[in-house]
């Protein structure tokens, strides 16, 4: 194949091995291991005065029963805190088995290991915890009113306090012509992949050695802490990432008491041990997100360009913070979208609640952001009467004007200076996109049915491919295969075919001859994870420079045995010859075992890497400044994140009777830089778009006012069946390709999700002539809000 | 999300099956297992005897002749659903059967194990009594018939005794000059409703002489409400509106975590006038 690969919509390798129950996850892997279970806080917060294992102990299949008094050393020290940040002035973790005290429901207190599952879960109902009941702060205002503390040293329940500010805010707000004060709220929804968090561990007593294989987004991670918390070296542990079905940044988060109890269990029962959550467990006892208040100041001119804007939100963390501040901190920065804001001031608290933790999930802090931003756009043309459109066209950073500096500090503590972008150009294609120009005609057509649209607009922009780095090594074998690692973990996104045509096309061998291996700590030990939407970005870029190192190798070797300058190759198909000149060619595989200089002829093939068939004998076989193989490693470490960006545009229909909501039409435009293949980026659109609907008219977590979840199970937790979402997205791409990397890729992961609340918002509030100012929303909250502004409208007092 | 331990039974014949059932006070009937199974991985029943009757003989049938159909307690909805015979004879059982869970569910659960796990939030129950029909179960006792306004007592419990299987549900048909209509309103397609209405309306002479509507959802059992008086002088806006206000006066309607009790009055309400309307329709088509 000598086309190029890059920007082809290759399909898939991944898919028919997965398609056809040919996965193997965590669960599939067979060792014959013991069973752990987990007993869970049935009680938002509480103080533990005993527990009793007695009864546990004489069910037969039952090998271990542990409780906090059975840890030691670092593994009775709380879980780490992976991002210390300075504003996060109260950060407190929890330990692997509660100490005295629980948090929220679904927090570890006791341990089984048991034959199985069963055996291990009749176990878990017997043990007995006595509980000293203290109040629950469940939700941001609890937590913000601070009657009741989660954590008794943390007053107000504050877990961090920012303040970030470009220019003087409140200066340009009281100059500015127009004002609005505005609220907006968001509710919690969780990551839910379809494959929980699940973990096995075998230790090799005669070696000294731990094998962790486990369903994470950071192999890495996982190693350092389970290492770190074992006492171990990290040579002695090796993290194997297998299939993982599903992450959405949940398996980010590590570790999971879960990852070091299984391994202390393997470690001290000598023992495979496994663990894999079940549904419920997922729901109570991984991590949730989104949930936050938010409080706008805006300042104007008559054209709605933005004067000053001073936004104060109040973040729900749940009981715990190991993973920072990390989406606070997105949504304090990336709400300012593709506009120019003008002073900027942007406060949060984040705050604690008897609830599950908060961490990272695709969007993590963005869609926040970009629903208080656009819809503040909104609000701006709803009162001054213009078009919605017009309003964002007049705030948009211009494409002559990258990069643009913010003045903001990123989550990853760098600047957030846009790399490259065409907002008016997106903003057109969105425009023609959706038929924004013509809608009105539509609703009148509508309206003469007796059927009620709207259309909603929203942009968002995404810092994507954060730092430190990743790494790649490139193999090429003696039969002309290449053999490629990167140390991320893949979930689901297609790496081994989007990373496979990146070697294609820089080695010039056929895409079938790469393999990608990903998330292996034995292969790749240092590497970061999978997360902000960094895969391509990072790996993409690793893997390419990786590959041009190994192709520089290859023409090095291939000129002295074909005695032609380097210069004058080419490598197409796996088979280096001189341009111009076809006949005059080694293979690649030659190449590779010309590489390798050899003693011990095992083959043919190798026969001509022996001593006496090669090289000068007045020369040491291994050239001081080289190494034998034939390979290529690299790393990739940007100076700061590059910035995708995209807009979304939606028209709903709203029953006038029934108050149903449903999706008439949805578009995206979409810039993610250089597209490696369009088919999985439009596949992450689609992705992403099904989840943004989800967090807009579906998903929420419903707790009481006593901390329990109510819907802890996929019937009552409602994500959309394919039934719910549009049978077709519109999509159209826009390519700025970033200048921070070699081939010029955004990030593309987590884009999908970003603007559905947003958007959909905006469609409702035009179909429905109300405003929206809280999501997600049900038919029957659309129908009490009716019934709130029928009121509100027919009495005289100012509503606002 | 394991079961507890339980016994199991794979009776082969019905009296196999009811001696089973009446060896334990803690028995289950397996059907389908689309209700039982979840509550046992959920640790929220623990049977302690299973009795899967699965391989009973003769139990699968769905048959529809002029006085009705009859479904056997084997019979997949997925089954029933696919019957034109049903859809021509009483075609209130297919319109409501379209609406029960999903493809793979309606594929292994059963009508007649829907029936009698008694929710009120299920399409079955509800249709079943508002057409008036009944079921057949066999005990230690013998065969008896218990009709649909009997079967009912409280939120998910029906008047089966202990040791009894249900082995069939009847259905009676759809009388000539009789319209039927079915709508319901859940929040993903496939889910239980927040409001489900059905109705039946019988006309003669251009008159409304029957108007009957079921209810699912909106109280906490499966409830049936007579609207004839309402409907006896035009089908008009007032007279649906009329009958929706009669209706809602025997309905009670809670709120839960997807729909306020106002929310689902109000569907009730809509619901009523539109399946009253389409019923009508229906039958004066007929």
């Amino acid at each position: 194949m000598s086309t190029k690969l890059m920007g082809e919509a290759v399909q898939r390798v991944e898919d028919d091995r997965l398609l056809r129950g040919g996965g193997q996850y965590v669960d599939d892997i067979d060792l014959g291991a013991l069973h752990l279970a987990v007993v869970r806080s049935p009680h938002a917060h509480a103080r533990i005065r005993s527990i009793d294992v007695d009864a546990v102990l004489d069910i037969e299949g039952v090998h271990a029963v542990w409780t906090y008094d059975d840890l030691d050393g670092a593994m009775a020290e709380p879980l780490p805190l992976l991002i210390p940040h300075p504003t996060l002035t109260h950060g407190r973790t929890q330990y692997a088995l509660a100490r005295d005290e629980v948090n929220y429901v679904g927090e570890a207190i006791a341990v089984v290991v048991a034959d199985d599952r069963y055996v291990a879960e009749d176990a878990v109902g017997r043990v007995v915890v006595d509980f000293e009941l203290l109040p629950a702060v469940v939700g941001v205002e609890a937590a913000r009113a601070a009657e009741n503390l989660v954590h008794d040293d943390v007053p107000g329940n504050i877990a961090a306090r920012s303040v970030q500010q470009n220019g003087d805010a409140e200066a340009g707000i009281k100059a500015a012509p127009h004002t609005l004060s505005l609220d907006f709220d968001i509710e919690r929804s969780a990551c839910m992949p379809m494959e929980g968090r699940g973990v096995t561990a075998r230790w090799d007593t005669a070696n000294g050695r731990l094998q962790v294989w486990t369903s994470t987004q950071t192999s890495t991670g996982v190693r350092a802490a389970v290492a770190a918390k074992l006492g171990l070296d990290l040579l002695q542990v090796d993290v194997i990432t297998p299939d993982v079905g599903g992450g959405f940044g949940v398996k980010i988060n590590h570790p999971w008491p879960e990852e070091l109890l299984v391994s202390l269990a393997a470690q001290r029962l000598g023992r495979p041990v496994k663990f894999t959550e079940d549904r419920r467990e997922h729901f109570i006892s991984s991590a949730h997100e989104r949930a936050q208040l938010h409080h706008v100041d805006v300042g104007f001119d008559d054209e709605g360009r933005l004067l000053g804007l001073d936004v104060r939100f109040w973040h729900d963390h749940g009981a715990y913070t190991p993973y920072g501040l990390i989406v606070p901190i997105n949504a304090s920065t990336q709400l300012v979208g593709p506009y120019k804001t003008g002073p900027y001031r942007v406060t949060f608290d984040s705050l604690y609640t008897n609830t599950v933790i908060v961490t990272p999930y695709r969007g993590a802090g963005r869609p926040q952001g970009c629903f208080v931003m656009e819809r503040t756009m909104d609000a701006i043309a709803a009162y001054l009467g213009k078009d919605r459109a017009d309003v964002r066209e007049v705030n948009l950073i211009q494409p002559d004007e990258f990069p643009y500096d913010h003045g903001l500090v990123f989550q990853d503590g760098r600047e957030t200076i846009y790399d490259s972008g065409d907002f008016a150009a997106m903003l057109e294609k969105i425009k023609t996109l959706v038929g924004w120009d013509d809608f009105e005609s539509y609703r009148a057509e509508m309206a003469a049915q007796g059927r009620r649209v709207g259309i909603g607009l929203a942009a968002y922009v995404e810092g994507t491919g954060a730092g430190p780095y990743e790494g790649a090594h490139v193999n090429i074998e003696s039969s002309g295969k290449v053999k490629v690692a990167t140390g991320l973990t893949s979930q689901g996104q297609g790496h081994q075919t989007a990373f496979a045509q990146i070697v294609a096309d820089e080695l010039g061998v056929p895409f079938e001859d790469v393999e990608i291996t990903t998330g292996d700590t034995r292969r790749m030990a240092y590497a970061v994870g999978t997360f902000a939407s960094r895969a391509a970005v990072m790996s993409g870029s690793a893997i390419h420079l990786a590959a041009k190192r190994a192709k520089e190798k290859v023409l090095r070797l291939a000129s002295d045995a074909l005695e032609a300058d380097p210069e004058d190759l080419q490598i197409v198909d796996g088979v280096v010859s001189v341009k111009g000149s076809p006949g005059t060619s080694i293979n690649l595989g030659t190449v590779a075992v010309l590489s390798n200089p050899l003693r011990y002829a095992f083959d043919e093939a190798s026969k001509a890497a022996t001593q006496f068939s090669v090289g000068d004998a007045s020369k040491p076989p291994v050239a001081e400044d080289d190494e034998p193989g034939l390979e290529g490693k690299d790393f990739y470490s940007p100076i700061r994140s590059t910035f995708a960006s995209g807009m979304h545009a939606v028209i709903v229909e709203t029953d006038p009777d029934t108050a149903e909501i449903t999706i008439l039409k949805y578009a995206v435009v979409h810039d993610c830089g250089t597209v490696i293949n369009p088919m999985i980026v439009e596949g992450q659109i689609h992705g992403g778009v099904a989840q943004g609907i989800g967090g807009a008219l579906y998903e929420k977590m419903a707790y009481d006012e006593s901390g329990q979840l109510l819907n802890a199970s996929f019937m009552d937790f409602l994500m959309p069946y394919v039934t719910e979402v549009p049978d077709s997205i519109d999509i159209d791409h826009l390519e700025t390709p970033s200048p921070l990397n070699p081939l010029g890729i955004k990030g593309a992961g987590e884009a999908g999700v970003i603007p559905g609340s947003a958007a959909i918002a905006a469609a409702i509030e035009d179909a429905e002539g109300l405003p929206i100012t809280a999501m997600p929303i049900s038919p029957s909250e659309l129908f009490e809000l009716r019934a709130q502004h029928a009121v509100a409208t027919t009495t005289p007092e100012e509503n606002r | 999300m394991k079961p507890t331990a339980f016994d199991y039974a794979r009776p082969e014949t019905l009296e196999e099956a009811v001696q089973a059932l009446g060896s334990h006070p803690d028995a289950k009937v397996l059907a389908g297992g689309q209700s039982l199974v979840p509550l046992m991985s959920m640790r929220l029943a623990a049977p302690a005897l299973i009795v899967d009757i699965n391989h009973l003989p003769g139990l699968d049938h769905v048959t529809a002749d002029a006085s009705g159909v009859r479904i056997g307690a084997l019979a997949r909805h997925a089954d029933v659903l696919a019957s034109a015979d049903v859809r021509r004879v009483q075609p209130l059982v297919s319109l409501a059967l379209a609406n029960v869970a999903h493809p793979t569910i309606r594929n292994r659960g059963t009508t007649v194990g829907s029936i009698v796990h008694a929710d009120a939030a299920a399409e079955m129950p509800m249709v079943l009594q508002l057409l008036g029909g009944s079921v057949d179960v066999v005990g230690s006792g013998g065969r008896r018939t218990i009709a649909a306004d009997e079967l009912y007592v409280a939120p998910l419990e029906s008047s089966l005794a202990h040791d009894e299987v249900a082995v069939e549900a009847f259905f009676p048909a759809l009388p000539a000059g009789s319209g039927v209509a079915f709508e319901e309103i859940s929040r993903r397609h496939g889910d239980y409703a927040m409001c489900g209405v059905a109705a039946v309306v019988a006309v003669e002479d251009g008159r409304v002489t029957s108007a009957r509507a079921g209810y699912l959802s909106v109280s906490d059992v499966p409830t049936v409400v007579d609207l004839t008086d309402a409907l006896a002088g035009s089908v008009d806006d007032a007279a649906l509106a009329r009958a929706a206000e009669a209706a809602l006066a025997q309905l009670e309607p809670e709120s839960d975590i997807h729909a306020t009790a106002a929310y689902r009055a109000h569907l009730a309400k809509v619901l009523t006038a539109r399946v009253l309307t389409a019923a009508h329709d229906h039958a004066r088509e007929e």
